[in-house]
């Protein structure tokens, strides 16, 4: 049964998924994302999610979840825990950031990372011309209401992966409803990367694919 | 699945049972070395035993409970410990589940303790009683489940002492448990809980009526065993619970001068003590109070190195429990991230300190419902949620 219904984001990470995974979701929220990953794909399903409401849905999904702040949750696990370990639209809103990737694929064969991208032309619009920060559909929130403390665009996000030796074995650049194809620094609301340590297999490279826009 | 669900349902009028095993030369041999027997457990139970024996759930009672979990006896009105939870429709659901209490021993609820008759003697054990440990509770509970004739238990589930004996079964039989759920408990005594259950053993002890443990011809060290309590209770409740229960509310309307009760809080722990001593012997206390304070199951205890197992966790914390605080939880938590054990954790705002395992029912109603459901059915009664 295909993931209908659910945000692009959610069927992009549905389907890199394969049956029967290990799959820890970091900021899992009432588990929509890996509720049918369970369902469907029978895979080992963990989630880390904060919040108090969230995780009584999570538990009526029949969802294992872990009341724990990201950042503290990943220290106890052993190496190669997991077969993907997932961080969608929650990297922003971690302080070590560096730390929680690094702990990531540590435990993971791959980490799926989603996060919204602030170099999108209408937060560049937003921010050039009316000389606010930016409010865009990825990016909801007024400045002193954000839980976001990371801001990053899709070229940050690859200069740090170069930077730190970690591979980028898919890139995913998402449009308001559909996928975008070129210039997704500038046309790309959210992205989604599959990421593994320098030493994993590697699909693509990164310096093949990167526009810099 | 039956949606049918009886709100507030109770499970009835209930009868206790007793069990005896470890008769002449097949005496228990005791984690101390010493051996006991024979052995009579009290237990209780609740609901139907399915045909493949496969709903069988193991209610566990915290340090001065008993085996009446649920249900009234007849002629008297008093509900079990944990009625709240135990009956059709609750979270324990008795309309799909058979729930066991039982009695641990140590105790003093009809299951064998120091105040039981010693054959060899013909008198109360007194401290003749050996002393006992969880895994000794445990033991005898495993000869009950095999009495009862259940090979696998659905589910464990217990808070404080309760959550400890869970944890114990899991270490000692975890091909025996499905799912456990440990509730306000630690894998092992801290030395601030090993403090206050000194306190509370010296206080009894320090009453001249204790005799060495030799009372029961006299009656309860009331004293000692009241202020015992009363140390108990303060660790049960929080700052914020017991501000909003009594404040600096006062019994009459002006000071007394004098040592007798002036506040509300004085006179509730009177309260407790007194009732307490009328129902639980000192003796047991002693023990039991020791059983947990050598309870330690940490580090690699519990799953030894290398091992995974196939028990299902679900652990429950409050916020604001001192006596059992979250940090011990999340120690628990923390060993089964590093053995890779399917578990949830959660962490439930609560003012009632450690009380709140028997008073915030409807969190913990819905977190265990829906845990069992899934452990019980596997997907397939939720495949089509929220579609």
């Amino acid at each position: 049964m295909a993931a209908e219904n659910i945000h692009l984001d959610y069927s992009i990470i549905y389907s890199i998924i394969e049956p029967g995974s290990r799959v820890l979701d970091l900021g899992c929220g009432e588990g929509d994302l890996l509720y049918p990953l369970v369902r469907d794909k029978q895979i080992r399903a963990q989630g880390i999610e904060l919040d108090d409401k969230a995780i009584q849905e999570c538990v009526k999904k029949g969802l294992s979840v872990f009341q724990d702040d990201i950042e503290n949750s990943l220290r106890e696990y052993p190496d190669n825990s997991f077969d993907y370990v997932i961080l969608n639209q929650s990297m922003q809103e971690v302080r070590k950031v560096d730390c929680v990737i690094q702990d990531a694929l540590r435990i993971a064969r791959k980490v799926i990372i989603g996060f919204p991208n602030f170099a999108y032309f209408k937060s560049r619009i937003m921010l050039f011309f009316q000389g606010r920060s930016p409010i865009t559909g990825s990016l909801p929130y007024l400045w002193f209401d954000t839980p976001n403390v990371r801001f990053l665009s899709i070229t940050d996000f690859k200069n740090f992966c170069a930077e730190k030796k970690i591979r980028i074995i898919e890139d995913h650049y998402l449009g308001d409803r559909k996928i975008v194809h070129f210039w997704p620094n500038m046309l790309a609301m959210n992205a989604i990367f599959v990421i593994t340590k320098q030493d994993g297999h590697a699909v693509t490279n990164i310096e093949a694919q990167s526009s810099n826009m | 699945m039956s949606t049918v669900t009886i709100k507030n349902g109770s499970v009835g009028i209930v009868e206790t049972h007793y069990y005896t095993y470890a008769r002449q030369g097949k005496e228990h041999k005791l984690e101390s070395g010493e051996s006991l027997g024979p052995i009579t457990l009290a237990y209780e139970t609740y609901g139907k035993l399915n045909k493949d024996k496969s709903n069988a759930i193991l209610a566990l009672h915290a340090l001065s409970g008993d085996a009446h979990a649920a249900g009234v006896h007849k002629g008297e009105d008093n509900k079990g410990w944990w009625d709240d939870m135990i009956g059709p429709g609750k979270a324990f659901d008795t309309n799909r589940y058979f729930v066991i209490c039982s009695n641990v021993i140590g105790g003093c609820k009809g299951s064998t303790g120091p105040s039981s008759i010693n054959q060899a003697t013909g008198k109360p054990y007194a401290l003749d009683f050996p002393f006992i440990t969880v895994a000794d509770m445990v033991h005898a509970q495993r000869h009950l489940i095999d009495h009862i004739g259940i090979e696998k238990l659905l589910c464990v589930a217990g808070g404080s002492m309760g959550g400890m004996q869970v944890l114990q079964w899991v270490a000692s039989y975890p091909e025996r448990v499905k799912a456990a759920i440990p509730i306000a408990t630690t894998l092992k005594h801290s030395p601030q809980q090993i403090a206050f259950n000194e306190v509370i053993r010296q206080s009894i002890m320090a009453d001249p009526a204790w005799r060495e443990g030799n009372y029961y011809e006299y009656g309860q060290p009331e004293k000692g065993l009241s202020v015992a309590r009363m140390i108990g209770h303060i660790t049960f409740m929080s700052d914020q619970s017991m501000e909003k229960k009594f404040s600096r509310r006062l019994k009459k309307d002006q000071f007394n001068f004098g040592f007798d009760p002036d506040f509300e809080v004085e006179g509730y722990l009177h309260y407790r003590g007194a009732n307490f001593v009328k129902r639980f012997d000192a003796n047991s206390y002693l023990y039991i109070t020791k059983a947990i304070d050598y309870f330690d199951l940490s580090g690699s205890k519990m799953i030894p190195p290398g091992k995974s197992i196939d028990t299902r966790f679900m652990i429950i914390s409050f916020k604001s429990d001192w006596l059992y605080p979250a940090y011990q939880s999340q120690d628990i938590v923390r060993l089964l991230k590093r053995r890779h054990v399917d578990a949830t954790y959660c962490e439930l705002s609560s003012t009632y300190g450690h009380d709140a395992f028997l008073i915030e029912i409807e969190e913990q109603t819905s977190l265990i419902k829906h845990f069992l459901d899934k452990t019980f059915n596997g997907y397939m009664v939720v495949g089509n949620y929220g579609r």
